[in-house]
């Protein structure tokens, strides 16, 4: 937050304020907070040992190793787009530009089922390329690499928008000072660049992550829910949902609700940093 | 490709990564899509995307999004005035839950509005004697959306606000205008360009939904089933092309609508005079 304003500038009588606020949050407290609260009251319903349970059980780590998986690889994929696409785009000028930014923001404007739709057109055993993959015995849908590719779609632009307008905003003077002095472009961007872009980087990344561990409507199309073998952690949140295991559901997801949190956190930090 | 005479290295290295990443994950898996869909006959095309199943899915998920977005407006547009210009205790702590829906996942998000509004839940158990049933109802569809769509509004129209001159305001006062005079005559006509990209965005992202709306839904067809449900719908009868057919639909509005945000997002600039 910026540029506080002065105290001289025309404002509401007290009580159009004080409403004001009290509306904003209750609205808030309703439609936020409560629903969060929630899901940490409901995995603790039957106590600690029945949330504990919950979130060691065999089937929610299994969950828990294919979400860190399709997240381990995802997310490097995606951090290396992000730096590739925020060097060429703040860095130069070329035609279609704004094109790219467009088809960038794509997979975020996509339903998520669509998203995963794609896949099984592409790799499905009716897909296009479903009899060649057949034929080789190379499973992708209902399989684990259909769900790491359908995370790396959804979770694609993240960091690149994190780091084209942070990049955009801080100019490259620095950079042409670093070149002119004689270093090389790897050394430019290792010693000048990537220390200036550190703390978005950071949030563009854990944001990447969460949403890669927490992604359900592209990965529940692909993965045909089969337990223990292609299970994330949000679709085991489901399977117990449906199976009306409340307690085991919202301890399972009260995890993804701490990643959540964690998200947040650093957000406020690099917030702080960067306005330093 | 015409590219400005510059020193900084590393043009072709990121553009050709970015491109063919971008190319490799995107863009060639989205056209084996619509390759799919060509392979449909008109008359099978228009049965699959006209039947009255998807009609009464569109005309849920059309209506509940702009009932959603529209609460999104109302509201994330008190809550961004508020937390601009009202100081108050735990400012910071409210701010950053704005952001919440966006970081918690939509499975948990999912399961906890629809305990917390079904007949034994926090909220429900007040609501369903008075006969405002919302979970397994039309209604569940606009609360989960609106949560989804909050900080979209909050996070476009706060910055518009925040970089408003109070000078401007101060002219008002002294020019004899009254305080809701100023707020309706100079203040909110420089609001609207950024309540209608914020609308636009919650509208949008609403439309894909998936994840918080099918828990509190109930998925009945006819009735309480949305747009992207049926593709899966569609999938689990293994009728990839009818599958396809109704993403093809929905695709081509995301679309329409991403142009319409892209617009809208460049009349705010010009409305407020801030650099792209």
């Amino acid at each position: 937050m910026s540029a506080h304003r002065s105290t001289r500038a025309p404002t509401e009588p007290p009580l159009v304020r004080a409403l004001l606020i009290v509306i904003a949050l209750v609205f808030l407290a309703f439609f936020l907070i409560v629903p969060v609260v929630a899901v940490f009251v409901q995995a603790l319903a039957d106590g600690p040992a029945a949330y504990f349970a919950a979130i060691t059980d065999p089937a929610t780590r299994s969950a828990i190793r294919l979400t860190l998986i399709a997240a381990g690889i995802s997310v490097p994929l995606n951090t290396l787009f992000g730096l590739a696409a925020s060097w060429a785009i703040t860095k130069f000028e070329f035609r279609g530009k704004t094109l790219l930014l467009t088809l960038i923001d794509l997979p975020f404007t996509v339903s998520p089922i669509i998203s995963g739709l794609v896949f099984v057109v592409l790799f499905g055993a009716q897909g296009l390329l479903g009899p060649w993959l057949l034929a080789h015995g190379i499973r992708v849908i209902f399989a684990v690499p259909g769900i790491v590719i359908a995370t790396t779609f959804v979770t694609f632009p993240f960091v690149a928008r994190e780091l084209i307008p942070l990049m955009q905003s801080q100019g490259n003077e620095e950079e042409e000072a670093a070149l002119v002095l004689g270093a090389s472009g790897w050394q430019t961007f290792f010693r000048v660049t990537l220390p200036k872009i550190k703390w978005g980087l950071l949030y563009g990344v854990v944001l990447c992550a969460s949403r890669a561990m927490g992604e359900f409507g592209a990965v529940s199309v692909v993965s045909g829910h089969i337990r223990g073998h292609t299970n994330t952690v949000p679709l085991h949140v489901e399977i117990l949902y449906d199976e009306y295991d409340f307690v085991g559901a919202f301890a399972v997801a009260s995890l993804l609700a701490l990643l959540g949190l964690v998200t947040l956190g650093v957000k406020r930090l690099v917030e702080a940093r960067e306005s330093r | 490709m015409s590219v400005r005479r510059n020193n900084m290295p590393g043009f072709r290295l990121t553009l050709g990564f970015t491109v063919f990443y971008l190319v490799t994950l995107v863009l060639l898996p989205l056209s084996g899509l619509l390759w799919k869909a060509s392979a449909l006959s008109p008359a099978k095309f228009w049965e699959v995307v006209a039947s009255e199943r998807a009609l009464a899915a569109y005309r849920l998920s059309f209506g509940a999004s702009f009932v959603a977005a529209l609460v999104n407006v109302v509201f994330g547009g008190l809550v961004a005035w508020v937390l601009a210009r009202y100081p108050f205790p735990g400012r910071r702590f409210v701010d950053a839950a704005v952001d919440l829906p966006f970081a918690l996942p939509t499975a948990v998000a999912g399961i906890a509005l629809t305990w917390v509004y079904s007949e034994h839940g926090w909220i429900g158990q007040h609501l369903v004697p008075l006969g405002l049933e919302i979970a397994f109802r039309p209604a569940g569809v606009v609360v989960a959306l609106a949560f989804v769509g909050l900080p979209f509004v909050v996070r476009t129209v706060q910055p518009v606000l925040l970089e408003l001159d109070p000078e401007v305001e101060e002219a008002a006062a002294c020019l004899g205008a009254s305080r809701w005079q100023t707020f309706r005559r100079v203040l909110f006509p420089r609001l609207v360009p950024a309540l209608v990209a914020g609308f636009a965005l919650a509208f949008a992202r609403a439309l894909g939904e998936y994840g918080s709306v099918v828990f509190i839904s109930g998925n009945m067809p006819l009735r309480t089933e949305i747009a992207p449900l049926l593709i899966v719908g569609r999938l689990e009868q293994f009728d990839y092309a009818g599958a396809t057919g109704i993403a093809l639909a929905l695709l081509v509005v995301s679309f329409v609508l991403l142009v319409g945000i892209n617009a809208a997002q460049a009349w705010t600039r010009r409305r407020t005079g801030e650099e792209p």
